[in-house]
């Protein structure tokens, strides 16, 4: 071949401008940390960091070891019952989420796609409409989340169906689609809750839920939670390549072997159990599975190996500190959790769309 | 030696017959062109051949057995298929790419073996883009993002090589790189199949024509046996001359067709 061997000066995109991944997780670590002591230790009393650690040790250590350690009883309760498990269910609900932002992007091949956008949400909303209405979250604390990820999944399959021809995704269908769909679920979901409102207690149970956000969160809703996130993440970490593949495009991913059909069921089944377990403990958080994914794809490029466990951290992390920020902004009032992540995802996803739009008008 | 082929088979969309049907067979170290007007049937063939589409009656074959009752793995380590569209709008690095084109070869949980690595190396020499391996792969022009594909495809280490129009997006000098990087692979024993429009482009490179007319093999042999004027005429609409070149293979000139009353 007698091509030159020159690179081209315009584009210096290469693997030297990525972040190297020690160094990437040499930042992330110590920021997860901070951020989960932080969202700890800051609130309407503060305590410090030396308190939170006594309480921690106090409680996940044998108590052997532990009868020389100190805390009073409002320090264990405020840390151990309060902050903990609101912290920890946001940093699941948050790796959860923008997990499943890297599936839907790689399963839709665009870099719009998110569980809010793409009728996962709304989904997942009507499920837990349907599992309060129902009476079945009375009987088991189980059917919640999973009913959340079977609606999740009814409208991630129906997006897919009407947004996808011959295994391409114009934006415009997808949004499109998403954007219709979620309509219809969360008019299904009022229309439920409208029906019930004689039965007050059901609806303002159904009420309390749908506003999201993270305020009493207990252990129960980390049990609730987590399993789900660690699996679905688990899921997502041995179909990388699948991924990879999937995202250059389906015939391509087909010639080199990959079952395009069986990969992309199980793909849209781990999206919906990663959405599904976020909303049930959380209600619908936008734009987490798109700033994430995005702002991590960055820095690491987008191999999924990569990508989806860094990802998911950051997203832990993400939303931890939106949490925190939420809380803390304007006290005593906690402002909606939603309203932040949107703050900081709502700018993003504008210049991503406006991006898109000036790319087709190119090529 | 192996081979690859149709026999009768033929493609519905519709309820209406698109291609075939159609029979054909093309054995190792050949290089052949599947050439024909737009809409003629050479993309479907292709994709036939390389499993990638049914047929909806009749057999494809690779060697002695039905290609679909083979594991899908193996007929992706075998077959390799580079498609028309090179567009990739991700920004993964040519390296990240190349590693791609080991799926079919290595265990899920795996990590990357000696073989694979040296498959890549090999892949990237071959097509001359070992300069390349850091670069984003959307940040490439139109000829080296073909490369890139190609030594994608070489890196399964095939058997068969097909490609859909690979020259379609490339200008003269890259498109004839292209062919003579196809030729070099089926002197070093794949067998390569090149669906394309062009035929004066890839004449001299091919040892075996296929003709294809509204979804049905028409002609096939050597050059001088399927395209003569006559044939040109009726199935490319146009009038053809043929001007004999000093590396042995006529070239075509192509005049608007004179209407006879």
């Amino acid at each position: 071949m007698s091509a030159a061997a020159q690179s081209n000066p315009l584009t210096n995109a290469s693997s030297r401008s990525r972040l190297r991944l020690p160094i990437f997780y040499g930042i992330l670590v110590p920021i997860i940390f901070l951020s989960l002591l932080a969202g700890v230790g800051i609130g309407s009393t503060h305590i410090s960091w030396i308190t939170i650690l006594r309480v921690v040790e106090f409680k996940i250590l044998p108590h052997a070891w532990t009868t020389s350690v100190h805390v009073t009883q409002a320090d264990a309760v405020i840390v151990w019952l309060i902050r903990v498990p609101r912290v920890i269910v946001a940093f699941f609900v948050g790796a959860g989420l923008a997990a499943a932002g890297v599936l839907l992007q790689a399963l839709f091949r665009n870099p719009l796609a998110e569980p809010g956008l793409v009728g996962a949400g709304e989904g997942a909303v009507l499920g837990g409409v349907i599992s309060f209405v129902t009476g079945w979250s009375a009987t088991s604390v189980l059917s919640l989340p999973l009913m959340a990820m079977a609606g999740a999944l009814l409208a991630l399959f129906v997006v897919y169906v009407m947004s996808t021809r011959g295994g391409v995704t114009p934006v415009a269908t997808l949004l499109l689609a998403g954007v219709a769909t979620s309509a219809l679920l969360s008019a299904v979901a009022s229309l439920l809750l409208s029906v019930n409102i004689v039965n007050w207690q059901i609806a303002q149970e159904i009420v309390f839920w749908m506003m999201g956000g993270l305020d009493a969160r207990t252990w129960t809703h980390v049990w609730l939670c987590a399993p789900f996130v660690v699996l679905g993440v688990a899921a997502c970490l041995i179909q990388t390549r699948d991924l990879d593949l999937l995202q250059l495009g389906e015939e391509t991913a087909a010639s080199f072997g990959v079952d395009v059909e069986s990969s992309k069921r199980m793909l849209t089944l781990t999206a919906a159990i990663l959405t599904g377990a976020a909303v049930a403990v959380a209600g619908l958080i936008g734009f987490v599975g798109l700033v994430v994914p995005h702002a991590v794809r960055l820095v690491l490029g987008p191999s999924n190996r990569v990508l989806l466990p860094a990802s998911a951290l950051t997203g832990g992390a993400f939303l931890v500190l939106c949490d925190l920020l939420a809380r803390t902004i304007h006290p005593p009032t906690e402002i909606r959790l939603g309203i932040v992540t949107a703050l900081c995802g709502g700018p993003l996803f504008i210049y991503l769309l406006l991006r898109q739009y000036r790319g087709a008008a190119n090529s | 030696m192996s081979v690859i082929g149709a026999r009768q088979a033929s493609v519905k969309r519709g309820g209406r017959t698109i291609f075939g049907p159609a029979s054909i067979k093309i054995g190792a170290g050949e290089m052949t062109a599947l050439i024909g007007p737009n809409g003629s049937g050479k993309s479907t063939l292709l994709r036939l051949l390389a499993g990638l589409w049914r047929p909806d009656s009749g057999d494809v074959f690779l060697d002695d057995k039905t290609i679909h009752s083979r594991p899908r793995k193996e007929i992706a380590r075998r077959i390799s298929f580079v498609p028309q569209e090179t567009q990739i709008d991700f920004s993964f690095t040519v390296a990240e790419i190349l590693a791609m084109g080991r799926y079919a070869h290595r265990g899920r949980l795996k990590p990357q073996s000696q073989a694979d690595r040296t498959a890549v190396l090999a892949a990237a020499a071959d097509c001359d883009i070992t300069y390349l391996m850091d670069r984003a792969v959307n940040s490439l022009s139109g000829g080296e993002r073909q490369r890139v594909l190609i030594a994608r495809s070489l890196v399964v280490e095939p058997e068969f090589i097909l490609l859909d129009e690979p020259t379609a997006n490339l200008d003269i000098h890259h498109a004839l790189d292209v062919l003579q990087l196809c030729e070099s692979l089926s002197r070093k024993g794949k067998t390569v199949i090149v669906a394309t429009h062009d035929f004066n482009l890839v004449t001299r490179y091919v040892t075996r024509l296929i003709l294809l007319q509204e979804g049905l093999v028409i002609a096939e042999g050597p050059q001088e046996d399927v395209l003569g004027p006559e044939t040109i005429r009726k199935v490319f609409q146009v009038e053809a001359e043929m001007v004999p070149m000093k590396t042995g293979h006529p070239v075509y000139v192509f005049h608007q067709r004179t209407q006879n009353p």
